[in-house]
């Protein structure tokens, strides 16, 4: 039953290992997709190339609807997964920052590593204003703790918040993921070319 | 016949993205987490800060929620994962023949100008990564896989953010 490592199937000791395991694929598919051109990542806001929609929705429903199955079918138990907490606020203005961040640079923290990887100097340039960034948030941190630590809402779902049915859910996502894809085609079509 | 082409050819990215589901789901199926990214970078600013000033390290309410007298702050999952990253990036990047030192940027803008952007959004993404708790890696994608409230409120206001604010940013992409 899993997850294994937390239910001591694998020993603890594994942690690690796995750690970098899984990284090396994660780099390594990120890296392959294209993540590793700001380029191409920015490429989503403009709409000449929807890779990080794509890539980011199919890896979004393949995860969900894999997660559903394996809960359904007793391989994993969904209860023990952590659920990344709900600080209404936090959520939302830090995502905004984010966003005006991605623009700006083409890269988000886990692209930005693959890039470093293949020797790209912006990159590395973002990763030292990352660690920047977190430095004056730290030391700032007494401004930005009443938004940090307030309107918190527990672990929760979706389900919690909105009283809906998961599996329909899925279902719904699903749907607008593929009518998403089919309309960035066609705005792709529209849009000037990009060499890259 | 001289059709313009991109340099690099990539993987389909509905491949890309069905592999990357894979790897999450693999990743909560060992773990009960998700991935990250940020996390592993909160860690080395923590490490350095601690290793040059440790009183205020200690003293200061955020760091010291990271700073533990038994181990570094470096020896964390987040960390070693991330250091995987730079490897299968890596193997990726040189199976494929674009590993180079080089700035990537577009011609109507100068490397600098490229630099400097680069820097400033790299110092946005910090702030907000912290106040969000997580960032593309660990509160949008791990979040939406579990359907997390939060995950999915995070990734909207990126993304919608991102398209909102693109119009001013265009000179430097298209």
């Amino acid at each position: 039953m899993g997850p294994l490592i937390p239910n001591g199937v694998i020993p603890y000791e594994w942690n690690n290992i796995i750690a970098i395991i899984i990284g090396i694929v994660f780099g390594f598919v990120l890296e392959a997709s294209g993540f590793s051109s700001s380029r191409k990542l920015a490429g989503v806001f403009y709409g000449y190339d929807f890779a990080v929609l794509k890539v980011f929705f199919t890896a979004a429903l393949v995860s969900l609807i894999g997660i559903l199955y394996m809960d359904y079918l007793g391989y994993i138990n969904m209860e023990q997964l952590y659920v990344h907490p709900t600080y209404l606020w936090g959520a939302i203005i830090g995502g905004v920052i984010m966003g005006v961040g991605f623009v700006s640079a083409g890269f988000c923290p886990g692209t930005s590593l693959c890039a470093v990887a293949i020797g790209k100097i912006d990159a590395i340039v973002y990763v030292i204003g990352i660690m920047v960034g977190i430095f004056i948030f730290s030391e700032l941190y007494t401004v930005f703790q009443p938004l940090y630590e307030g309107y918190f809402y527990g672990n929760i779902t979706l389900m919690d918040s909105f009283g809906i049915n998961r599996y329909w859910f899925v279902f719904v996502f699903t749907i607008i993921a593929i009518l998403a894809f089919v309309i960035s085609d066609l705005i792709r079509k529209r849009r000037k070319k990009i060499f890259y | 016949m001289n059709i313009q082409k991109n340099k690099h050819t990539y993987w389909n990215p509905y491949f890309g993205g069905f592999l990357l589901g894979i790897l999450i789901l693999f990743t909560f199926y060992m773990t009960g987490r998700g991935l990250g990214a940020s996390g592993a970078m909160k860690s080395g600013v923590v490490t350095i800060v601690d290793a040059l000033a440790s009183n205020h390290a200690e003293n200061n309410a955020y760091y010291s929620k990271f700073v533990k007298d038994e181990k570094s702050p470096l020896n964390s999952w987040l960390v070693f994962e991330a250091l995987g990253v730079l490897i299968g990036a890596f193997i990726s990047g040189g199976l494929a023949g674009r590993i180079g030192w080089r700035t990537q940027h577009s011609p109507k803008i100068t490397k600098n100008r490229r630099l400097l952007f680069a820097l400033g959004g790299g110092i946005l993404f910090g702030i907000g990564a912290q106040v969000a708790r997580g960032c593309t890696s660990g509160a949008a994608l791990s979040g939406m896989a579990v359907l997390s409230t939060g995950g999915f409120i995070t990734m909207l206001a990126i993304f919608g953010t991102g398209f909102l604010v693109a119009y001013f940013f265009r000179k430097n992409w298209i």
